[in-house]
C-alpha cells in the first residue's frame, strides 16, 4: 500500500497540513491551480490584530514543506475511488492513487460587483478589502487618490445578507475593516475613517484593543448602519447614504474612498473538484462536515478530509489549528485502514 | 464612472421582447395628464413599425393605484387583472404590454405570486367566474411599453428627423432618465438593466443622441410614492422628495428629463412651478425649467411628430427651450388648440416669459 496523501490546496491551510502530514513520513503531494503558493495570505500585506506582515508567516509555511511534491497551476481533472485508494487524474497529465484526500480549498472572496447599489466597478473609487491590501503591499492603485481626505468602510458586504443569498457571517471582516481602518489613518493621518457596521464582531484575543485604537488613537469613527447607496457627485466624489440606527436618522456622507469588506464563499474550484466525488455542502454553499463538533475534519465520504475555509469562514489561526487536525484524522485514517 | 462596469450589469440584466402581436393596455392617470402619450406609442407601433398591437375599450384600470393605497385587498386586485387576461384571450393575444408602471409591477407581482403560490391563482379563477363568468388563462409575455419602444430604439433612430443634439453646438442633450419604481425596483430581472442601473431609458437616450447623466440623487423618488401625495398631509414630504432631486441634478446641467412612469414626469414637471412659487428658484436654463418628457413624446419629437400634436402644451414647464435646442420647428400660433382649432385656454403664468 502507498502512502500518498493529496491535499488539494496551496494556501495557508494546505501549506501547514501538508507540512505536518509530511512530518508522520507520509508522500504529501500538494496541488495548487494558481501559479503561486499561498493563495489570499500571499496577497495580504498585514494580519490583524498586531499587523504582522502576512510575508513573514507565508516565509514561515513555505519553509516547512521541504520534501513536499507540490504542482502549480494545475487542477484535477478527475477523481474517484478506486478501491480502498482514490485515483487522481492531475490537469498536467499525472495520475496519483492515494490513501486520503485532503480538501484545504479555501475561500473566493464575494464579489463585491454583486451588491451593484455600492457601485463596484462602477465608480472611479470604490475598492474592495483585498485592493486595499494590494495598494499597502504595492503602493499602487489609480483608484486611490494622492491623499484621500474622507474614507468609508462598509462591513459585511456579502454576509450575513438575504439579498446576496449569504446569511453567515463571515468572521473575519470586522477585524480586517477595524485593522484596515487603523492603517488607512497611519497612511493618511489628515483623513477622517468611517466605518458602517451592523454588529461588530471582535471576538478574538487582542480584537478589541484593536477596535479602542481605532476608536481612541485613530479616531475612526464607528457608524451602525447598513450602506444604502453610492453615487458619484460632479468632483467624481463618492456620496453615500446610509442609516444611523444609533441616532435613528438616515445620513449622507461625502467620501474621497469607499472600501467594501467582500466576505467569503467557498471556493468555486473546490467545489467543482467536489462534485467529482458528490461531496455535500450545507445551504450556505460550504461543505458539510460529518458532524459539526466532534469531526469536523471529516466529510461524508470515507478517505476525504477537510481544513480550513471550504467548511465556513475562519482566521487564520483557526484555519492553521484545522490543518494540524486534519493531518491527525489522516493519520488517524491510514492507520486504521493498515 | 466606469462605462464598461455598466455595461457588463446591462448585459446581465436582458430579457427577449416578442417582435409582434401585443394585447395594450392603457393607464388610466396617464390618458388624464400626458393623453397624447399613448396615442403616439400606438401611433409609431402601428404605422412606423407596422407591428400588431390590439386595444380594447373594454379594459380597465388594474387597481394598482387602490392597492397600494389600501382601499382594496390583493385578491381584488388580482380579480381586475384575471378580466383583462381574460379579455386579451379573447381576443387571441398572448403577449400582454401595459402602459402603465405601477400596473407592470402588480402585474409582475401577480404573476410572481400565483408562480408560487399556484392556490391563489386556482382561488381567483374562481371568483372571475363568480363574478364575471370569465376564463382566463396567463400572457406568455408580460412587457411594459417602454420596453417596446427600447427593443426598436434604434429602428426609431434609423427613422429619426431629429436627434438628441443641440443643433447650434452639436453636442450630446444632457438627459436625465427616470425610472418608476415599480418597473424593476420590485424584480429587477423584469426590467432592463435592473434595478439599480436601469437601462431602458439610458439606451434609448444613447440611440437617439443623447448623453445620459449619473447625478447622485438619480435613484431617489419622484416625489409621488403613493402615500406622499395621496394622503394630503403628507404632501410635503412628496415636495421635499422632487425638491432633494432637482437640487441634486442641477450641477449637471441637464437639458431635459425623460421618464417612463405615470406619475414621475407628472410631479417633476409640476413641482417646478411649486418650487418656483414657494422658493423663488427655478432650476434649467435661463430660469426656464428643466423639461420633462415621457419617452413616447420624445421617440415622437424624434420621429418628427408636431409638438403640439404629441400633447406638449399641457406641460407645466415650457417646452419650447428644448424644441429650439433641437432645432424641431413649431408654430407658437398653434399651441393652445385643441382638434379643429379649439381653443383651450392659456396658462396664466406660463415658465417662459412671452410663450
Amino acid at each position: 500500500m502507498n502512502n500518498n496523501v493529496i491535499v488539494i490546496g496551496g494556501g495557508p491551510c494546505g501549506l501547514e497540513a501538508s507540512a505536518q502530514l509530511h512530518k508522520m513520513g507520509y508522500n504529501v503531494i500538494l496541488i495548487e491551480k494558481d501559479d503561486h503558493l499561498g493563495g489570499h495570505l500571499a496577497k495580504w500585506d498585514r494580519l490583524f490584530p498586531e499587523g504582522i506582515p502576512a510575508k513573514e508567516l507565508l516565509d514561515q509555511l513555505t519553509g516547512n514543506i521541504n520534501g513536499v511534491k507540490y504542482f502549480l497551476k494545475t487542477e484535477v481533472k478527475s477523481i474517484n475511488l478506486l478501491d480502498k485508494e482514490y485515483n487522481v487524474i492531475l490537469s498536467n497529465g499525472i495520475t496519483i492513487l492515494a490513501q486520503a484526500v485532503l480538501m484545504a480549498s479555501g475561500f473566493d472572496l464575494f464579489p463585491a460587483q454583486k451588491k451593484e447599489e455600492y457601485g463596484y466597478g462602477i465608480y472611479d473609487h470604490v475598492i474592495t478589502n483585498a485592493d486595499l491590501e494590494n495598494y499597502f503591499k504595492t503602493g499602487k492603485d489609480c483608484r486611490i487618490k494622492q491623499n484621500p481626505q474622507r474614507i468609508g468602510f462598509v462591513h459585511c458586504v456579502g454576509s450575513r445578507d438575504e439579498k446576496a443569498g449569504n446569511r453567515y457571517c463571515s468572521k473575519v471582516c470586522c477585524a480586517t475593516a477595524v485593522k484596515q481602518a487603523c492603517e488607512v489613518k497611519e497612511a493618511f493621518p489628515d483623513a477622517q475613517v468611517y466605518c458602517f457596521y451592523m454588529d461588530l464582531r471582535m471576538f478574538g484575543r487582542g480584537y478589541e484593543d484593536l477596535y479602542l485604537k481605532a476608536q481612541r488613537d485613530c479616531g475612526v469613527r464607528f457608524i451602525r448602519g447598513r450602506v444604502s447607496e453610492v453615487a458619484e457627485d460632479l468632483n467624481k466624489q463618492l456620496v453615500v447614504k446610509a442609516e444611523d440606527t444609533l441616532s435613528g436618522k438616515p445620513i449622507k456622507v461625502t467620501l474621497d474612498l469607499l472600501v467594501l469588506m467582500s466576505g467569503m464563499t467557498n471556493c468555486s474550484a473546490g467545489t467543482r473538484i467536489a462534485e467529482m466525488l458528490s461531496l455535500k455542502r450545507d445551504e450556505d454553499g460550504f461543505f458539510t462536515c460529518k458532524d459539526t463538533i466532534f469531526s469536523l475534519q471529516e466529510s461524508d465520504k470515507s478517505g476525504v478530509f477537510y481544513a480550513g475555509a471550504c467548511t465556513g469562514p475562519k482566521t487564520l489561526p483557526d484555519t492553521l489549528h484545522e490543518a494540524r487536525a486534519a493531518a491527525l484524522a489522516i493519520n488517524n485514517y491510514i492507520k486504521n485502514k493498515e | 464612472m466606469i462605462y464598461e462596469g455598466k455595461q457588463k450589469i446591462w448585459s446581465d440584466y436582458q430579457k427577449d421582447i416578442p417582435d409582434d402581436h401585443y394585447f395594450y393596455v392603457r393607464s388610466c392617470i396617464r390618458q388624464s395628464f400626458f393623453p397624447a402619450s399613448e396615442q403616439v406609442f400606438l401611433d409609431i407601433t402601428r404605422n412606423r413599425l407596422k407591428k400588431d398591437f390590439f386595444e380594447t375599450e373594454h379594459h380597465t384600470t388594474c387597481g394598482g393605484i387602490a392597492y397600494h393605497s389600501d382601499a382594496i385587498p390583493q385578491e381584488t386586485a388580482m380579480t381586475i387583472i384575471a378580466r383583462q387576461f381574460a379579455l386579451m384571450n379573447k381576443y387571441g393575444y398572448e403577449n400582454y404590454v401595459c402602459s402603465c408602471i405601477t400596473s407592470f409591477g402588480l402585474y409582475t407581482e401577480t404573476l410572481e405570486t400565483w408562480r408560487e403560490f399556484p392556490e391563489l391563482e386556482a382561488k381567483i379563477k374562481e371568483k372571475l367566474w363568480e363574478s364575471c363568468k370569465l376564463e382566463f388563462a396567463k400572457p406568455k409575455y408580460l412587457a411594459h411599453a417602454s420596453d417596446i419602444i427600447y427593443k426598436f430604439r434604434n429602428q426609431i433612430a434609423q427613422q429619426a428627423k431629429f436627434k438628441l443634439i443641440n443643433k447650434k453646438t452639436g453636442e450630446p442633450l444632457r438627459v436625465v432618465e427616470h425610472i418608476g419604481c415599480h418597473y424593476a425596483k420590485m424584480f429587477p430581472s423584469k426590467g432592463f438593466g435592473g434595478a439599480e442601473y436601469p437601462y431602458v431609458l439610458a439606451g434609448m437616450i444613447e440611440a437617439w443622441g443623447g448623453e445620459v447623466i449619473d447625478y447622485p440623487e438619480r435613484r431617489h423618488c419622484c416625489g409621488f410614492g403613493f402615500r406622499q401625495y395621496l394622503v394630503q398631509s403628507n404632501r410635503g414630504y412628496s415636495l421635499s422628495n422632487t425638491h432633494k432631486k432637482f437640487e441634486s441634478m442641477e450641477p449637471f446641467k441637464p437639458d431635459m428629463i425623460i421618464t417612463n412612469c405615470p406619475g414621475c414626469p407628472y410631479f417633476l414637471d409640476r413641482w417646478q412651478y411649486v418650487i418656483s412659487e414657494m422658493e423663488g428658484k427655478t432650476y434649467g436654463q435661463d430660469g426656464h425649467g428643466i423639461p420633462v418628457f415621457t419617452y413616447e413624446e420624445v421617440a415622437g419629437l424624434v420621429l418628427g411628430y408636431d409638438p403640439w400634436d404629441l400633447g406638449l402644451q399641457v406641460h407645466q414647464v415650457s417646452v419650447e427651450p428644448l424644441l429650439d435646442k433641437m432645432g424641431i420647428p413649431y408654430d407658437p400660433a398653434k399651441k393652445y388648440q385643441g382638434v379643429n382649432g379649439k381653443d383651450l385656454g392659456r396658462p396664466e403664468l406660463p415658465s417662459c416669459p412671452g410663450l
